[in-house]
């Protein structure tokens, strides 16, 4: 009888549940919505008018990159105990997309710091790491970046080249480390590093390493075709000796933080495509009702509404899957399929909206007069890091195949 | 009778309101809700309309935000809470259920409580500043309130009313336009911007200000005050409540969008512009 109380109150609690998690897909949360506007405000007030010169400049938006994480935005999952917002993911992508739609840039930015940086360590950091990598990072006076890749390997992180070896009381880092971005800002970096060659992928181990630091140099700027305010280049591991504690989880640990960090840092990547994608359709709405031919606004033209509805569905359906797969992270249940899959529609929704933008927008979508151009560049890069268009396929597949097992 | 040191409570009028007209139609600046920006010169994206009806703009379905000149408002009394000048901010709108988005805007700005004064449907459409001063008069006295803070002027009706009545009922003294406050014991220093420059007056608490635009800049939520906005109270009151007849002494006879603009004529010669002036009696 007991049991069966027990069963239909736990019932309860998850239909309950169930339908707050669909009913936030119609409608978000009060704080959300106040959160989300909050960013959409300064985005629209502090971000759009500066991005276009931030991306001919090149330039780092440290002014603005401080006054966010004065409002919490660089530490959005992080607990207020450790100096950071306390919201959950829903509420971080939602932050994301809406400073994305201001500038490319600035998302990739806070989210590389979130959830990069920021979120191995909070999942896997000891208290004293945490600590000491942790609350220096939420206020927006230093940044940090995530260094898996090398030149030799991207989508094949299993096959990591750069050493760690003990000697006495220290690790000393060697290698190279490929396509890091805000490298050139940040002020601690994790470094992922094989302990063991012959074990694979199961030798590898991540690490805390402060930046400027001995042994540590950073290779030229790269020259982007956009998200050009974000600094990426190469880190040199020469030599490069941090004490024990900075090794971050257990040994061998490394290859699955690094999946499990990327993982959610998609969802970040899905934010910012979303973005990206929304600041297209609004310049190609308002360019439709503004722009005439044949005697009347292009809007009214149905070659121009069909692109229309089909940029705001690709864009509509990519944002629903996003934040499915942020509500069941923060509902702690398996995500990893719905996060490869939201990752790869925002970005593919990007890359093609920001394709029919320049298309509505015609001679003017092709000149930085108007901000089509950048958004197309911009766009580009989504589909291609914290894991390729190809990666999220294999991943969804992957999931498939298990759950269809024989 | 003595006045403590510590000023106890501001009050933070917020305007969200929709078109009043008074007694003259509204052409030549047609009402805008706008999205917050205006005073930055951003670009909006509602256009407004005129109701079919002609009694006013269109407001179903247009966002409304808080009045920045409000804002401006709110931002002043926290600053003053955390110089530790002040004990309680409180955040005042009046209006339908809407307003509450706006109130937990300025809750979220670091405002202790709200206070909505519910208003709505046909008694919403004609309030106008009489009213709202009656009832922010009556919470005054009721609130016990040291200060009140307001924008200087509602963006949608430009009335610059609702202050200088307030401190009138209340027989308070008041220090409009204000570009700079600063609290010196008792007496408020209030920098007002005029026409033919700056006033600095002093005015003896309790008082009421109203806010000019380059009194400070407003800050943006910082997403944990957002969180403990959720927390922190709106009372409801109706304007029955505080003996406050809503009732409107005035009708709106007509409202009319600005004339469409004409083409220009271009001249050859600076004689002809003058001839061409002349001609149309402008000089």
């Amino acid at each position: 009888m007991a049991a069966l109380f027990k069963a239909r109150r736990a019932l309860g609690m998850a239909v309950g549940h169930g339908v707050r998690c669909l009913s936030q897909l119609a409608e978000l949360p009060e704080l959300h919505q106040m959160m989300r506007q909050t960013c959409r405000d300064y985005a629209q007030k502090e971000l759009a008018p500066i991005a276009a010169q931030l991306d001919k400049d090149h330039k780092f938006p440290a002014k603005q990159v401080k006054e966010l994480g004065a409002m919490g935005v660089m530490a959005v999952e992080v607990p207020e105990s450790l100096g950071g917002a306390g919201m959950d993911y829903l509420a971080y992508c939602l932050a994301v997309e809406e400073l994305s739609r201001g500038c490319a840039s600035t998302g990739v930015i806070v989210s590389v710091n979130n959830s990069l940086y920021l979120g191995p360590i909070l999942k896997f950091g000891t208290e004293e790491q945490k600590k000491q990598w942790i609350t220096p990072f939420t206020t927006g006076e230093r940044v940090g970046c995530f260094a898996l890749s090398e030149p030799g390997n991207g989508s094949d992180a299993g096959a990591a080249s750069t050493l760690a070896q003990q000697e006495g009381d220290e690790w000393v880092l060697s290698g190279t480390k490929a396509w890091i971005t805000n490298c050139w800002d940040a002020s601690a970096t994790v470094v992922f590093a094989t302990t063991d060659k012959s074990l694979k992928h199961k030798g590898i181990s991540a690490f805390l390493v402060p930046m400027p630091h001995p042994g540590l140099s950073l290779g030229k700027k790269e020259d982007k075709l956009g998200i050009r305010a974000s600094s990426t280049a190469n880190i040199i591991l020469e030599d490069c000796r941090i004490p024990l504690g900075n090794m971050l989880g257990e040994r061998g640990m490394g290859f699955n933080i690094a999946m499990q960090t990327l993982d959610s840092g998609r969802l970040g990547i899905a934010a910012q495509a979303l973005g990206i994608a929304q600041a297209a359709l609004d310049c190609s709405a308002d360019y439709a009702h503004k722009r005439t031919a044949f005697g009347a606004p292009i809007g009214k033209l149905q070659a121009i509404q069909f692109k229309l509805a089909d940029m705001a569905l690709a864009i509509e359906s990519a944002r629903l899957l996003t934040w499915r797969a942020a509500m069941l992270r923060d509902a702690k249940k398996p995500f990893t399929k719905e996060a490869a899959m939201a990752k790869l529609a925002a970005s593919e929704a990007a890359t093609f909206v920001s394709h029919q933008a320049i298309q509505v927008l015609g001679g003017m979508g092709y000149v930085t007069d108007m901000p089509a151009e950048r958004h197309y560049r911009d766009a580009r890069i989504t589909e291609i890091y914290e894991g390729t268009s190809e990666i999220q396929r294999l991943v969804i597949a992957n999931n498939i195949l298990k759950e269809y097992q024989q | 009778m003595h006045r403590s040191s510590e000023v106890k409570h501001v009050a933070s009028y917020l305007n969200t309101r929709g078109c009043e007209c008074f007694g003259q139609p509204c052409e030549s600046h047609c009402p805008v809700l706008t999205d917050r920006t205006i005073h930055v010169q951003l670009k909006t994206f509602i256009k407004i309309r005129v109701k079919p009806d002609r009694t006013g703009v269109v407001t179903d379905g247009v966002k409304h935000s808080m009045n920045p000149f409000c804002e401006i408002a709110v931002e002043e009394a926290i600053k003053l809470k955390e110089k530790k000048l002040v004990k309680e901010v409180v955040a005042v709108s009046c209006g339908p259920q809407q307003v509450q988005e706006t109130i937990r805007t300025a809750l979220a700005m670091g405002a202790d409580r709200g206070i909505h004064v519910e208003v709505s449907g046909k008694d919403y459409e004609t309030l106008g500043p009489l009213q709202v001063s009656k009832i922010f008069a009556a919470l005054a006295k009721k609130e016990q309130a040291d200060l009140i803070i307001l924008g200087k002027q509602a963006i949608d009706d430009d009335c610059n009313q609702t202050g200088q009545m307030i401190a009138a009922l209340l027989d308070w003294p008041q220090g409009t336009f204000a570009s700079e406050m600063t609290l010196e014991a008792d007496k408020m220093k209030v920098v007002r911007e005029v026409d033919g420059g700056l006033e600095t007056i002093k005015i003896k608490l309790p008082a009421v200000v109203t806010a000019d635009l380059r009194l400070n800049t407003p800050r943006y939520a910082t997403l944990p005050n957002i969180m403990k906005a959720k927390k922190k109270k709106i009372a409801n009151v109706k304007p029955a409540d505080l003996g406050v007849d809503v009732c409107s002494r005035l009708e709106v006879l007509k409202v009319d969008e600005p004339p469409q603009r004409q083409a220009g004529v271009k001249v050859e010669t600076v004689d002809d512009l003058v001839g061409k002036l002349k001609e149309a009696g402008r000089v």
